[in-house]
């Protein structure tokens, strides 16, 4: 029986987020927030694998109490349990203040019921950095196998587990002991929609809730802001491009004029020809 | 920690079956603006196995020194013996700046090394400048889906540690020649430390067009309205003998593959030529493209915001466009060949 952990985060909605233009500032009521779409991936690998080898899919957080929302989204994909980890301590943490509490949190975790892999999403879309995955891995001192995009075995009796990773060009076969972590690309898999008896249960479901207080052999320095080596010291509107020329006329005068820029740049056609 | 201790701009040189990454050579150039700024060597790390003539291009490229891990169990990329190389040689010689391509690569192991030397790491870098006097990297990237930049510090951790996104440094015009220091180092790892094993890579057999080192882009988007409307991008394409780029939302539309997909979240492009057809210039796809020599750009909405980022804009149906250019271009070649010039 497996147990597998994935790392979620609640985000705001950066699609149509709205900038307060005099602050530089996300105008946070503006934004929905939502299960960061990278992790509902991450999610729906794990529960594949469980009905795939059985088990039990655990899914944690750190964040706000409203992240609760989040959790009970990966109860509806078929998640087990929800863990989430609130505490101002836990405010401002940059990647490594993160990646330390979220391994604390782990570590509890794991003490009642031992993990056999850890699955975060490629990134998020709010940080966007993809470097917490492989932090915890470290922290955890497990292999980190990043750019996941198929897992083709799980082998708990001989403890390991083989993946494609994707390369630029292709991808890997790598094989890796466990338990290990994997950060997952969005194209491993579907989400499909929910079924009904899980939204049921989402609706219902409370998770573990846990503060600075419950976790153990903590170091507080290390947490949020305090533990954070990086800050944002400016932020700034990014440079508006100032425009071009319109083309004005028929549409043919315009394709017309297109075609004479194209042919001032003779050099870059000639390769075509010379192939054949 | 005493940051004076920590000295030097460093660059890790990613390579790939002998080969250095074009993003490596690049930091080179902007490691070396950051270097001169404070008055300080540059220097690459790089590993690998039966990689030491790679050297004289780094030197040709702008580093002063080059420390080198060269081994058998650094054949292929994996995060474990990468990353206790290159915390290895962080601990020995102590650099102020490490720059790293934020590529797959790059990202996983700089994301493993910061973890591990317990320092700041900055991700997708755009823009890189250095305090001389203190040395502090201000590193600046965009944030929340690009709708603002943010400059990031890291004031009390050394190494300053950041990802930089490929093409938007430029790379230094080669000195073949030019002279530097090659430092070799060794590092007691066998098989049995490491926890993964590679067992097989495999080139996806269709030849991908890598559209990040095309000259011309046709790039199409949802203003193009179906499957069968994309293909107007293709035929066009083939004519000028250009690479197809497309928006996220055509990417979604399951019009074409995601690594056609220029943006934020897909490639950056710097081609000569890069046509925006159907594309509403979303900020996430301008970060992808901004930088192409010549843009045009094709759009029934004289309001689309790709009309401010173009060198060329036309209003206009895709549908009447795009086939009047095709036909004009095919013409245009015609007459050049008759007249035995090339086009
Ligand atoms: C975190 C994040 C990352 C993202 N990353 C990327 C990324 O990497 N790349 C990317 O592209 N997007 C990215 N996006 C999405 C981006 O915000 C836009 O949603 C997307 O670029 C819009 O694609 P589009 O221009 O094709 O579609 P639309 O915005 O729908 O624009 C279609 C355009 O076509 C025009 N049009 C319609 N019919 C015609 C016609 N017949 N002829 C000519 N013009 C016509 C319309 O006027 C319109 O301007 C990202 C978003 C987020 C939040
Ligand atoms: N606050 C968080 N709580 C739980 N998991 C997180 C959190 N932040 C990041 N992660 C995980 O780490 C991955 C990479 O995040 P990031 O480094 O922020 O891009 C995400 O896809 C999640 O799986």
């Amino acid at each position: 029986m497996l147990h597998i952990v994935a790392c979620i985060k609640q985000v705001p909605d950066t699609k149509i987020i709205k900038m307060n233009p005099k602050t530089n500032t996300m105008d946070r009521s503006s934004a929905p927030a939502i299960l960061n779409p990278y992790d509902a991936h991450a999610v729906e690998e794990a529960v594949r694998l469980k009905n795939r080898y059985g088990g039990t899919v655990s899914v944690l957080t750190m964040g706000p109490p409203p992240a609760v929302k989040a959790i009970r989204k990966c109860i509806e994909i078929g998640a087990d349990e929800g863990y989430m980890i609130t505490d101002r301590a836990f405010a401002g943490a940059d990647t490594l203040a993160t990646s330390y509490a979220l391994t604390k949190a782990l570590e509890k975790i794991g003490k009642s019921r031992s993990i056999d892999l850890i699955i975060c999403g490629k990134m998020t879309i709010d940080g966007d950095t993809g470097q917490v995955g492989p932090g915890i891995a470290r922290r955890l001192d497990i292999p980190p196998l990043t750019s996941v995009k198929k897992v083709v075995e799980i082998n708990k009796e001989k403890g390991y587990a083989i993946v494609h990773r994707k390369l630029e060009d292709g991808y890997e076969v790598v094989q890796s002991t466990l338990p290990c972590l994997f950060s997952v690309e969005k194209e491993i898999n579907e989400v499909p929609y929910a079924p009904l008896p899980n939204m049921i249960r989402a609706a219902r479901y409370q998770p573990h809730i846990w503060s600075v207080d419950d976790l153990e052999d903590v170091d507080r320095t290390l947490l949020g802001l305090k533990g954070s080596p990086t800050i944002v010291s400016k932020v700034w509107p990014p440079e508006k491009p100032k425009g071009g020329e319109m083309l004005t006329g028929t549409p043919k005068e315009q394709a017309e004029r297109i075609i004479s820029l194209l042919l001032e740049r003779k050099e870059l056609f000639r390769a075509k020809e010379e192939l054949g | 920690m005493n940051l004076e201790d920590y000295k030097g701009v460093w660059v890790f040189i990613e390579q790939k079956d002998g080969k250095i990454a074009r993003v490596s050579l690049e930091l080179l150039g902007a490691g070396r603006k950051l270097a001169d700024k404070r008055g300080v060597p540059l220097a690459g790390v790089l590993i690998g196995d039966r990689v030491k003539h790679l050297a004289q291009e780094v030197f040709a490229y702008g580093a002063d020194l080059l420390y080198l891990y060269d081994d058998p169990i650094f054949h292929h990329y994996r995060t474990e013996s990468y990353m206790r190389a290159v915390i290895d040689c962080c601990r020995k010689y102590k650099p102020e700046i490490f720059l790293y391509g934020a590529t797959s690569t790059g990202k996983d192991l700089a994301s493993a090394v910061a973890t591990d030397l317990a320092t700041g790491l900055t991700a997708d870098t755009t823009m890189l400048d250095v305090d001389a006097e203190t040395g502090l990297l201000e590193a600046s990237r965009p944030a929340f889906g690009g709708n603002i930049m943010a400059t990031i510090l890291c004031k009390k951790d050394r190494p300053q540690m950041a990802t930089v996104r490929p093409k938007v440094m430029k790379a230094l015009e080669p000195v073949p020649g030019r002279s530097g220091q090659l430092i070799e180092e060794h590092l007691p790892l066998g098989e049995e430390d490491i926890r993964t094993k590679v067992l097989e890579i495999v080139r996806e057999t269709q030849k991908k067009v890598r559209i990040d080192e095309a000259d011309i882009i046709v790039a199409g988007g949802k203003g193009l309205g179906s499957k069968e409307g994309f293909q107007l991008i293709h035929q066009f394409a083939d004519v000028l003998g250009a690479s197809v780029g497309a928006s996220r939302d055509a990417v979604e539309a399951g019009w074409i593959e995601h690594h056609h997909q220029v943006g934020q979240t897909g490639v950056t492009v710097t081609p000569k030529i890069y046509f925006a057809i159907g594309i509403s210039g979303a900020i996430q796809h301008l970060v992808g493209m901004q930088n192409s020599g010549l843009i045009i750009a094709i759009n029934k909405d004289p309001n689309a915001a790709i009309f401010q980022a173009c060198h060329y804009g036309i209003v206009g149906d895709a549908f009447e466009i795009v086939p009047l250019l095709i036909e004009g271009f095919q013409a245009a070649l015609a007459r050049e060949v008759q007249y035995g010039g090339k086009v």
